[in-house]
């Protein structure tokens, strides 16, 4: 099952999902816990000027996001920030998987990630599926943006 | 055995003065024999990063819900979250949440199906809470099983179903979402589904009174006479009123039942849990569009 599941995933988010399918229900919820207290701190330089984030109003608490490229590669490696307060919790777990799965990345592998990665976390039974939309969200609009600034690179 | 109601003047206007407590008093009655707090919310991870010290948590998707039919647990079921929440029948029992207690309202509802007798809501929730600089904790209790009873759902009073719907059109119905969902109009991105509705409008005839109107800024609700101004003035609504709420999956309009029944003394309300999510996707069910309630032929 998990081969499936992880297959065509890059081997740290791989890694994330056989972790979250190993775990019962309930200790899906600790570990998305856990991925939201280790999303890092914006660097001062995005965080001294947040007009820069890109906010997703499709996650269901605030969270803001930008992406940037190495320049000058013809693969580049793919940063990744996120912003969102410690009061919501599940859209920083979210956050944080894909900050730990994706952040320092080629940008080929960044966009080649299925868009149907938040269900198969094994969280449908435990949160909303307005959340799990959030969290696609948030992938949807990094890519999006990794694509715009290749485009421009 | 039950703590004695809150006395507080701010509250004495209200039909069930009972059904609520405000942060001053549960600070005051935290730790007491009878009484359980419990915090349920949208963010199910919010409990485990901070919550009122002693307070259980009780998950809507894991606890409230059935597993594999879309209904609430059964009263085995129930019984047994009870038991392990350390809830007697005669615990006096304080629920808050995040989001001006839209879950907890929620939850409040669930029990009530249950008849479960004493059961309140703390005024303004976990924002509240916090804002006032409370104590809070992220020790989880672990509470004395408890002996519940197994006592079966009771839906009849407090639970609409589509069917009940049907036969209610042309009575007073409250739409508590949006506007942009009421109008059917909603904003989606694109590539991404829309809410799991195929369908958006609402239920002919229904009254479009978002819930978040009868909370005040800090959470709290409105008092009475700010209630009564929209709910019966404004929208003609009496307390004799046969009403159903209900908005996309049941929980925002617990907050208006809770505010139609407890605060403003509305005997007969009813929440349709089945919500848009339901009536959206319902064959050959009547939809309106736009601003206007509209109406529907009836034979």
């Amino acid at each position: 099952m998990t081969d499936a599941a992880t297959a065509d995933l890059p081997p740290a988010l791989a890694e994330i999902v056989d972790d979250f399918a190993a775990l019962s229900v309930r200790d899906r919820l600790q570990l998305l816990l856990d991925f939201s207290r280790e999303l890092p701190d914006l660097p001062s330089r995005i965080a001294e000027h947040p007009e820069l984030l890109e906010p997703v109003p499709e996650c269901q608490s605030p969270l803001f996001l930008i992406t940037e490229i190495d320049s000058g590669e013809p693969d580049p490696d793919v940063h990744l920030y996120f912003s969102a307060p410690p009061e919501a919790p599940t859209t920083r777990g979210f956050a944080g998987i894909l900050h730990e799965g994706l952040d320092g990345l080629p940008a080929s592998t960044v966009l080649a990630v299925p868009d149907d990665l938040s269900h198969r976390l094994g969280l449908a039974e435990a949160v909303s599926p307005l959340r799990l939309n959030g969290m696609a969200a948030m992938l949807f609009r990094v890519k999006r943006q990794v694509r715009a600034k290749l485009a421009a690179d | 055995m039950a703590l004695p109601a809150e006395t507080n003047p701010e509250f004495a206007d209200y039909a069930h003065p009972e059904r609520l407590v405000s942060t001053d008093w549960l600070a005051q009655h935290l730790g007491e024999p009878g009484l359980v707090v419990v915090e349920s919310d949208e963010d199910v991870l919010l409990y485990d990063t901070g919550h009122i010290p002693g307070a259980v948590k009780i998950d809507w998707h894991l606890d409230l819900n059935d597993s594999i039919t879309r209904d609430y647990v059964d009263g085995a079921g129930f019984a047994a979250l009870m038991a392990r929440a350390g809830i007697d029948r005669d615990s006096t029992v304080v629920i808050y949440g995040d989001r001006n207690n839209w879950w907890a309202a929620y939850a409040m509802w669930v029990f009530t199906l249950f008849g479960h007798p004493d059961v309140r809501l703390l005024d303004g929730g976990r924002a509240k809470w916090l804002a006032e600089g409370r104590d809070s904790t992220t020790d989880v209790p672990e509470p004395a099983v408890a002996n519940y009873p197994v006592v079966e759902r009771s839906d009849e009073e407090v639970r609409a179903f589509k069917d009940d719907v049907v036969a209610h059109l042309g009575k007073p119905l409250i739409d508590v979402r949006s506007p942009a969902e009421y109008t059917g109009e909603r904003t989606h991105m694109p590539e991404y589904p829309e809410e799991g509705a195929l369908r958006g409008g609402h239920i002919p005839g229904a009254k479009s009174v978002p819930w978040a109107r009868a909370a005040a800024e800090d959470g709290t609700f409105k008092r009475r006479p700010d209630l009564e101004a929209i709910y019966q003035q404004e929208q003609g609504l009496s307390p004799d009123d046969e009403v159903i709420a209900y908005c996309r999956i049941g929980e925002r309009s617990s907050h208006t039942w809770f505010v139609l029944h407890h605060l403003l003394g509305f005997d007969r309300v009813r929440n349709y849990d089945g919500s848009w999510t339901e009536w959206g996707n319902a064959v050959r069910v009547p939809i309106v569009k736009g601003a206007e309630p509209g109406s529907v032929a009836r034979d």
